[in-house]
């Protein structure tokens, strides 16, 4: 019983799989930060981003719709931006009376609502791919090595070490309610939705607590092979002529990008 | 840009002194915070090249004293426990841990790292070699263990035999004189058993071993120690303590 679905591709050895992570976490960064900078309804540049992305999704030799498909998780966040509909100002095109308050959607604030959603849709995308062409370790060791702080970096790598652990940690606690979930021939079973919350918050706490005690022999076992509060790495990685060409590529590409999202519409 | 991040000055292991034990624990007792006493005037004395049994029911206190050989627990002990004639205190506990292979019984816990190879080289990496010599050390110890490239393999994808024995690696890469293990045997399918078995007897390193498994203890350890609650009970040769039926009922042991 593992719970490994999380890292299905990152095996692969395409000519993207192979390239310096420094690179690829550079390129996502570099192409989240311009993806934000596109002006509002910048229609052509956004296609141009996202023909980029596929581009790339087909030099790493996975589905082409292998980000899109698990992008749609971020579209709930999105929500959040739904205000800019109503309060930029603009030519109303929707209007209605929500008890003593008029309510209106603005052409300007559409506008900006569907370019937020789009530019979080490829951003998030960007993202995805990032972590499906590239392993989590190595992702650490780029991480590392573009400055951001150890003990970031080290949370991240134990969180990636035991999200695993604890995520089977959990399926068995599910299971072992399941197993013994027995229900009557009459009526419904369970309780009230009361009690099942307080079934579920027992078995959240119980997690925490078994955590906690993990994280205990954890660091016991750190401390008996002599850790001493610095977390060294060996690193194997070197910057190839061929990362630094893709690296140059892929930022001109995304600077193009950015020139045709600001060019006057002819 | 490689960055290779290593201390000053590698801890070599000092010679033994001839003749003295590799551990020696001379009336240890112990108490955790909340009050519960887990080691009552506790000595042994372990020489080099003996393999080592500790039985004895939960609770006996048979963790608490090998988290002492490492100095993870009683480090203001005043020299009760000493590691290679060297008494546990800061200055010495670089030095003692690498020479006390310490492997807990959940290779969960054990293995912290995203990858095998981080993993192993944890410890020579904090002894503070050079990168040559730990990317040897790991070779060489999974080897050791029969697990020669796993080293790029994901921890959480193994099989808890293999977790296992690479627990055993990651303090092998280490160069220990003695390697302590925390039941080494729970949890594993016979064929897994029987394999990890084969791996202790090849091992030509000091152990001291807990364990429940006394078919194992019969077949490998020609010393055994018995612990309950704190005390040990009994220390000698192992066929002689397992014809004493009396003393390991008294004890919650079986006789295999």
């Amino acid at each position: 019983m593992h719970a490994n679905t999380f890292d299905r591709f990152e095996h692969r050895h395409s000519l993207i799989h192979r390239l310096d992570p420094r690179v690829k976490t550079v390129i996502t960064l570099l192409f989240i930060v311009a993806n934000v900078l596109l002006p509002d309804g910048a229609w052509l540049a956004f296609l141009a981003a996202w023909a980029f992305l596929l581009l790339l999704t087909v030099l790493a030799d996975l589905p082409l719709f292998y980000a899109a498909k698990r992008s749609f998780i971020v579209l709930p966040f999105t929500l959040a931006a739904i205000t800019v509909m109503f309060t930029l100002p603009g030519q109303p095109l929707l209007s209605w009376q929500m008890g003593s308050r008029q309510m209106m959607i603005t052409d300007a604030g559409l506008l900006r609502f569907v370019s937020i959603v789009i530019r979080s849709w490829l951003s998030i995308q960007m993202a995805i791919l990032l972590t499906a062409v590239t392993q989590l370790p190595d992702l650490l060791h780029a991480l590392q090595h573009l400055r951001v702080p150890r003990i970031l970096v080290a949370i991240i790598s134990f969180m990636y070490r035991y999200l695993f652990v604890l995520a089977d940690e959990a399926m068995r606690l599910l299971r072992a309610r399941e197993a013994r979930s027995a229900r009557g021939w009459a009526g419904k079973s369970g309780g009230t939705i009361w009690w099942r919350a307080r079934v579920a918050g027992h078995m959240v706490g119980q997690l925490m607590l078994r955590s906690l005690e993990r994280s205990d022999r954890v660091y016991n076992a750190m401390l008996a092979r002599g850790y001493d509060g610095r977390l060294l790495t060996l690193n194997p990685h070197r910057m190839q002529p061929g990362d630094w060409l893709a690296g140059v590529l892929a930022a001109a590409v995304i600077a193009g990008i950015q020139l045709l999202g600001r060019l006057p519409p002819i | 840009m490689p960055v290779f991040h290593h201390r000053a000055d590698p801890i070599i292991a000092s010679p033994l002194p001839a003749g003295a034990p590799v551990i020696a624990v001379h009336g240890l007792s112990f108490a955790y915070s909340d009050g519960h006493v887990a080691l009552h005037e506790v000595s042994i004395d372990i020489h080099a090249q003996e393999k080592v049994a500790l039985v004895g029911p939960n609770g006996a206190g048979k963790s608490t004293l090998m988290l002492h050989l490492n100095g993870i627990l009683g480090q203001h002990d005043n020299g009760r426990v000493q590691v290679s004639g060297m008494p546990i205190n800061r200055a010495n506990l670089p030095h003692i841990r690498a020479k006390v292979g310490l492997v807990f019984q959940n290779p969960d816990d054990q293995l912290f790292s995203p990858t095998v190879f981080e993993d192993v080289a944890f410890g020579p990496l904090h002894m503070g070699f050079a990168e040559p010599d730990v990317r040897a050390r790991v070779e060489r110890a999974l080897g050791q263990v029969g697990m020669e490239g796993f080293g790029e393999r994901l921890s959480h994808h193994l099989s808890i035999g293999q977790k296992k024995r690479i627990a055993i690696a990651t303090v092998l890469s280490m160069d220990p004189e003695i390697l302590v293990l925390d039941e080494p045997s729970a949890g594993l399918d016979p064929r897994a058993r029987r394999s990890l078995i084969n791996l202790l007897r090849q091992l030509p390193i000091t152990m001291l071993v807990s364990t429940h498994d006394m078919l194992m203890v019969r077949e490998l350890f020609p010393r055994m120690i018995i612990m309950d609650e704190g005390h040990v009970v009994a220390d000698g040769p192992t066929p002689a303590l397992m014809s004493d039926a009396a003393l390991l009922e008294a004890h919650g042991l079986e006789m295999p």
